[in-house]
Order: C-alpha cells, then structure tokens, then sequence
C-alpha cells in the first residue's frame, strides 16, 4: 500500500501511509487509537474508499470498491467487534453469502456445509460443533470461528484486529499457534494489538502509525517495548507502571465465606490506601464477586463488611448508597448511556446531589462536570458532547468521574485499561495510584498480567470460582499467578 | 481539545434541530395562501381543540418511547375511561357529586391500565409491545362489553364544558393541553426522573449499574402514559356528551406518528417533549388546512402518510 491517504471532514485520518506486507509473514501494525490503523485495514478491505493512494497486491494495482471485491482477491478481515450473526450456527456464519447449494436448487445443502465448516475449524485443531449457535458460544470460540471464516476463503492476507481483546492466557496461545500454521502456508498476517507482549511473541515486522501518518518500521528483533512506546506515544514514557508507596490503612472490605453461582467459600480482605489486584483465567467468578460486591447479583451465603459493618446491598443503588463503585468491564455496554453527553453521564448516579428541590440546579451540574473534567483531564470539546464521540480512554475517565462523584470509599476496577491507548493507560494508572492515596479502597480486575503486577499492592488470583491464593507485591511473578489461576499448586510448582 | 464541526453536519444539525419547525411554517404558508380562513384567530384555536386529545396523549407516549417501548393501548383507553367516567355521570347523584366521581373513575382506570403494562413490561419482562397490544384489545372489548356497543349518553349537560367550553375564548382542553406539555416539559428536561427515563432508555443494563431504579422508571411512564389517555378520553367524552365505546380508534397511529414526527427515537434514548408538540401540530394543521380545502379523507390518509414518512428521512439524514 502507498501513500494511502483518506480525508474525513475535519480529520485526516490517514496521510500518505505506506504499508508492505511479503507473504508467510507477521507484520505488526501499532499506533494509539485514533493513529489510523483500522482505517488503514478498511480501506484495504474496500469498505471505505481511499482519496488517493495505490494498493498493489503482486505487483498489481488493485482497486476495492466493497469487502466483496476484496474477499475475492484474497484478503480476510478479523474485526475487533465481531461480526457473526448470534442466533445462526457456526455453518451458517462460516459460510454465509457461500452457502453450498443441492446441485443448482436454491435450497442449501447443509450436509456440505457443515463438513466445509468442520474442515475449516480442524484446521485450526477446533473442535467446534458446525451446529453450535455462536450465542452459545464463549467469545474465544466465537473468534476462532471467525478466524475459520475468514479462512473458508482461501485467503492469502488476513488482517487481524484486536484478536487477543477477549482471550485468557491459554486461547491466545491456540490463537498463536494458528497464526505460525497460516505463516508456514504463505498466508501475510496484519495483526493489531494494543498487548505489546504480543507483538515481541509472534510478530516478525512492525510498522508504527500515529495521528495518520507513517512513523516507524522495522523488524520486531530491531526493537523494544521502550522504543515502541516512544514512536506510538511520540514521546518517551518513564516507565509503563508508575508505581507509588502507599500507606495500608485500615480495613475497608471483608468477605467472609461467600458462595454465589461458581464462587466458593471467598475469604478476603481490602484496606484503604492499597492497590488489590485480580487476576484469574476468563470465567474464574472476578467479574461475578465484583457485581456481587456491587449488589448488581445476589449472594447464596456468606457475608461482606464495608468498614467492619455487614452489609447487605440488594441493588446498585444500595451499593453506591453505601460507598461503592463498579467500573464494569465492557464500559460502552454496561457503563456508559452512549446517547447521554460527559455532563449528564457524569451525575447520572449522584443527580441528589445537583438537585435543588424538584429540579435539577444546571449550574450546580455544569461546575460539577467541568471540575471533573478539569481533574481527570477528560479530553472533551464540551461538557455537553455526546460520550460516543469520545475515545475509550476518556470514556473510562467519564466513568471513573462518576463513581468519584458519588464519592465511593470503595472502587473495583474491571479491566480498565482494555483498548485504551499506552498514553491514556499511563494517565489512569496514575489516577489509581491517587485514589489509593486519598484512602480509597481500590480493586482492579485485570488479564493484563504485567498491568497487574506493575500497580498492585498485592494480588488476589482466582480459578473456577475459588480464591487460590494472594500474593504480595514482593511475591508475586508472572509464573506464580499462572499456576494459581490454573488451579495449580505453588509448592509443588516451585518447591 | 476542541474538534470542529465540519459545516455540511453543522448544517444537518440545523436542519435537524429546526427542521420540524420549519416544516411547520412552510405548512402553514401554504394553507394560509390556499385558504383565506385558514390563518385566523379561530381557525388556529380550532386546530389546537383538535389537535389537544391526540396530543395530550402523545406526551405520555414520548416518555413510554423515549424508554425504548411503546403504548398500543392508548386508543382503547380514550374509549374505556369515557365510557367508565360518563357510566359514573348516569348515577343518581347531585352533579356536584357525580362529577368529581367521574373524573375520579376515569383517571382511575388510566392508572390501573399503566401498571398493568407496567408490570408486565418490568416483572414478567414481556415486550412492551406485546403487552400494550393486548391491552388495547382487552380495553377495546371492555368498552363494548361494559356498553353494550351502545353509547352512553343522556346525562347532565354541565359535562360538556370540559370539553367544549371556553376561558377567555380559548378552548378548555386547548388549555389543558399547554398545561400538560408544560409539566412533561418540565418533569423530562428538569427533574432526576425525567433524566432516569432518557438513561433507562439509553442503556437499562447501564442505568441499572448506575444505581437507577429501572423497573420503577418503567412503571412510571406506562402510567404516565394511562393516565394522560383516560384524561383525553374523559375529554373526548365531554366533547360529545357522550360515552362512546368506539372512541379513539385507530388513536395509537396517530399518537404515535407525532412523537416520530417530533424525532423521538424508536430505540430510546432520544426525544423531546417540545418535538412532540411540533410533531402533533404538524399532523394537526394538516388535517386542519386539507379539511379547509376540501380534500376527501381517503386522499387525506395518504397525504398523512406521505408526510409522516418524509418527516422521519429528514431526521434520519441528521443522524448521519
């Protein structure tokens, strides 16, 4: 691809780009959200048209005016949001728009197609059942099943992004394995990932775009997790954890012997002042403790103390009452009213507080917003722009705005940091590490290993609905929380 | 960081912002080029009078909508609250009495109609589709049911006041309108209730994590929504002095269509109270002005819905 370029109004989202991708091999596309990236693989796979530019594909000028066109030349696309119909079966999305017919009927043969799934999927070493329903479905499988589709079509590009956003430790490495089989049979692979990790693991090439224009490209042997955050960032980073010395308070929270659904007998502890993180395989009960905490489920037996006092949240409301905050894991579906602007989303869960008799103060709100914008350094033109138009980074800080609004005592974090920018990360690692600071219990739910141990204090780590362990921050390596969230022992793994 | 709007979305925007009411004026230059009477002082109460029953009804409707539902019942409910309020009219009881009695009976039924809706929206989590369908059906029998499929009538004339009386020459249920579209105003753009109902409507799984009361919000617009029906229906009652079991007809379409018309999102969310009012004058001066010109109402439901559709790709052009 060269001098690709694409104006939207206002933007220019991709300006004069060039992209070389040679065959069997895995380049590396980096850059901060926003940089251009997914721009670049739409207009690759026709669905949006470049203004000038030239795409060759061996050596040939090629010219996309619709996915279609592109699929048939050869290039697959692996979106980061999936884009599989749920309620059809695994066949059935593999194959759509391919269905294989009963010689020239109009009827679908889906004897043929589930043996052309099944074929795709073994190659992958999957065993899925063609006739699953992709909503029964984890969203690993649901992944494979994309790569299987992309696959079912004869492929020799596939872009790749964001695959490793939803996988645990263990599917990604089913997802590497794949990709080295695609290499060994000529496929070029674009893989998109905000995991630095990964790109040291399975790229072979990487290229660095920030604000739309081409910045770095080399051999990923060439470089390393400073110099990549350097050209993505445009600046040099510190350090990618900060860390601060926290005084441990007193206790904040204690569970003692929960069980609800998969959780087990949980015994735990928080202290104001310290960074608990979690860790665990996908499914391991972190989110379902944390929305039981939250009273957003219910209890089966067991207690919570908030402060030495049980307590017993039926509701959010209750929860939030008490003093504590829920950042939820996927924060565009269960954090933020998209339709609603950073003022209003802001206030949403403490409107008591800006409330003048019957109505609303506006002007209350507005100082209320534009101080927490100002703290948080939310990147917003106003307080009233809708928080759809904001990037991933700053709609977390509107979430994080509110529950500071609602002046928790207590904050769970649950993936906070997923696909948001290295720069941004940065900033909400800081903010924990403040909120700890300040007294605030904080917990962070995290998959992100080296995130996690880069700002805990000490970490919690869980397998199938059991607390297997909690390490201190001296203690605690990469390998010790893997054998715990496996379900292994630490003694016989080390001793 | 301050992003500039390019200017085609910044004219959309205008458009979007202000197109209904500029539909508005341009309907209403044609009609008064076409018709001498049509803009006078009269005519235009007479527009609002007849406007007022659709459009008291299409405010509880906006809250019902802006939640990502919908209230089919409204029509049934026109009929079932007056024939119940005109029945309590025929006791034999002083008027001073039978009156408030009436009024009493026909809100009554309006809230009992809203939480029945509303408990099936929110404990057995049916589609409120479903639920308001059959509830329109249920209401709709009641009436004939309670009538006989005969109207009620023969009761005191001070009743027809309310509905065809004047204060100060302007049409009683013209003022009882304004006075709604006032407090639904003030109560969405105002209040934590009214923002709760953009936030349920928005995301209920988010609203709900949010600490927002989501089965209670619910409930409160499927009342909302009953309760201003049973008031257009006991005012559709005093208008023709007299019960009729078949009122209100087809009401939901037209309910519906003007809080569309007004922008309102289908998918929630979205909507203003003041797009309501403009998209039920909109149907309301239409009608109105086709009347003046004689134009038969076979040709009058296509032109309404000629409009109503081009009223709602102008405002999916905004969305763009």
């Amino acid at each position: 691809m060269q001098n690709i370029r694409k104006q939207y109004p206002g933007v220019l989202a991709l300006s004069d780009v060039n992209f070389d991708l040679r065959a069997g091999e895995v380049h590396c596309l980096l850059g901060e959200n926003g940089a251009g990236k997914s721009t670049l693989m739409k207009v690759l796979s026709g669905a949006i048209k470049k203004d000038s530019g030239v795409i060759l594909i061996d050596g040939n000028e090629v010219d996309f005016h619709s996915p279609a066109d592109s699929q048939k030349a050869g290039i697959g696309m692996i979106y980061q949001d999936f884009k599989l119909v749920p309620e059809l079966s695994v066949a059935e999305n593999i194959l759509l728009g391919n269905e294989p017919t009963k010689g020239k009927s109009p009827f679908v043969d889906y004897k043929k197609m589930n043996d052309i799934a099944r074929a795709s999927l073994a190659q992958l070493g999957e065993e899925i059942s063609p006739t699953a329903i992709i909503s029964s479905l984890s969203v690993a499988k649901r992944q494979i099943v994309e790569i299987a589709k992309a696959l079912s079509k004869k492929v020799r590009i596939i872009a790749m992004d964001e695959p490793s956003a939803a996988l645990t430790e263990n599917e990604l490495k089913n997802l590497f394995a794949v990709i080295k089989k695609l290499k060994q049979d000529g496929v070029g692979i674009i893989y998109i990932s905000h995991r630095l990790e990964e790109i040291f693991e399975i790229g072979d090439r990487l290229t660095v775009l920030r604000d739309g224009k081409f910045i770095h490209s080399c051999n990923v042997a060439e470089s390393d997790r400073r110099s990549l955050v350097g050209w993505m960032v445009g600046r040099e980073l510190e350090q990618e954890y900060p860390k601060i010395e926290l005084k441990r308070g007193e206790e904040i929270l204690r569970i003692e012997n929960l069980n609800a659904g998969i959780l087990k007998d949980i015994n735990l502890n928080v202290y104001r002042g310290e960074i608990l993180g979690f860790s665990g395989l996908v499914g391991a009960g972190r989110s379902e403790l944390a929305r039981i905490i939250f009273g957003a489920d219910r209890k089966e037996s067991g207690s919570i103390y908030l402060e030495g006092k049980e307590i017993y949240p039926k509701s959010p409301r209750e929860a939030i009452d008490l003093g504590i905050g829920l950042l939820t894991e996927d924060r565009n579906k269960y954090g933020l009213i998209m339709q609603m602007n950073v003022r209003e989303n802001i206030s949403l869960s403490n409107l008591h507080d800006v409330v003048k008799g019957l109505f609303i103060n506006r002007s209350k709100e507005n100082s209320v917003a534009d101080k927490f914008t100002n703290d948080l350094r939310i990147k917003t033109p106003s307080i009233e722009q809708e928080v759809k138009n904001l990037s991933g980074g700053n709609r977390q800080k509107v979430v994080l705005a509110r529950w500071l609004f609602t002046k928790s005592k207590l904050l769970i974090f649950d993936e906070p940091t997923v696909g948001i920018d290295v720069g941004v990360k940065y900033e909400i690692y800081n903010l924990i590490n403040q909120l700890a600071k300040d007294g605030i219990g904080v917990i962070v739910i995290s998959s992100d290993l080296p995130e996690l141990l880069g700002i805990s204090d000490r970490v919690a780590v869980m397998c199938e609905g059991k607390l297997t362990g909690v390490l201190s921050r001296s203690e605690a390596t990469q390998e010790k929380i893997m054998t715990l969230a496996t379900g292994g022992n630490l003694e016989t793994a080390h001793g | 960081m301050v992003e500039q709007l390019p200017r085609s979305k910044k004219i959309k925007t205008i458009i979007g912002e202000f197109g209904i009411t500029i539909a508005l004026l341009a309907e209403i230059a044609l009609f008064s080029s076409l018709s001498p009477y049509f803009f006078t002082a009269d005519n235009i109460l007479n527009v609002t009078l007849q406007t007022s029953i659709t459009a008291i009804i299409a405010a509880g409707m906006t809250f019902v909508i802006i939640t990502a539902g919908i209230d089919l019942s409204v029509g049934a409910m026109v009929a079932f609250s007056g024939v119940i309020a005109t029945s309590v009219l025929k006791l034999d009881l002083p008027f001073s009495i039978s009156f408030p009695l009436a009024l009493l009976a026909g809100l009554a039924v309006g809230i009992f109609s809203g939480s029945l809706a509303g408990l099936f929206v929110t404990r057995f989590n049916i589609t409120p589709f479903i639920v308001t369908l059959s509830l329109m059906t249920i209401w709709r029998g009641s009436s004939y049911m309670y009538t006989d499929g005969r109207p009620i009538w023969g009761f005191p004339e001070e009743f027809s006041f309310l509905g065809s009386g004047r204060v100060f020459g302007i049409p009683i249920p013209t003022i009882i309108m304004i006075c709604v579209y006032i407090v639904a105003y003030t109560i969405l753009k105002h209040t934590k209730f009214g923002r709760y109902v953009y936030a349920v409507g928005g995301n209920k799984e988010a609203a709900r994590l949010a600490g927002i009361n989501v089965n209670r919000t619910l409930l409160s617009v499927y009342i909302i929504s009953g309760v201003l029906s049973a008031i257009s229906g006991i005012l559709l009652a005093s208008r023709m002095n007299s019960g009729q079991p078949n009122a209100g007809l087809m009401y939901e379409m037209d309910v519906i269509a003007a809080v569309v018309v007004g922008s309102t999102s289908l998918f929630g969310g979205r909507g203003t109270i003041v797009g309501t009012f403009l998209g039920a004058m909109l149907i309301g001066i239409l009608r109105n002005g086709l009347n003046l010109l004689n134009v038969g109402s076979y040709v009058q439901m296509v032109v309404l819905g000629v409009v109503i559709l081009f009223a709602v790709l102008l405002d999916q052009m905004r969305m763009k």
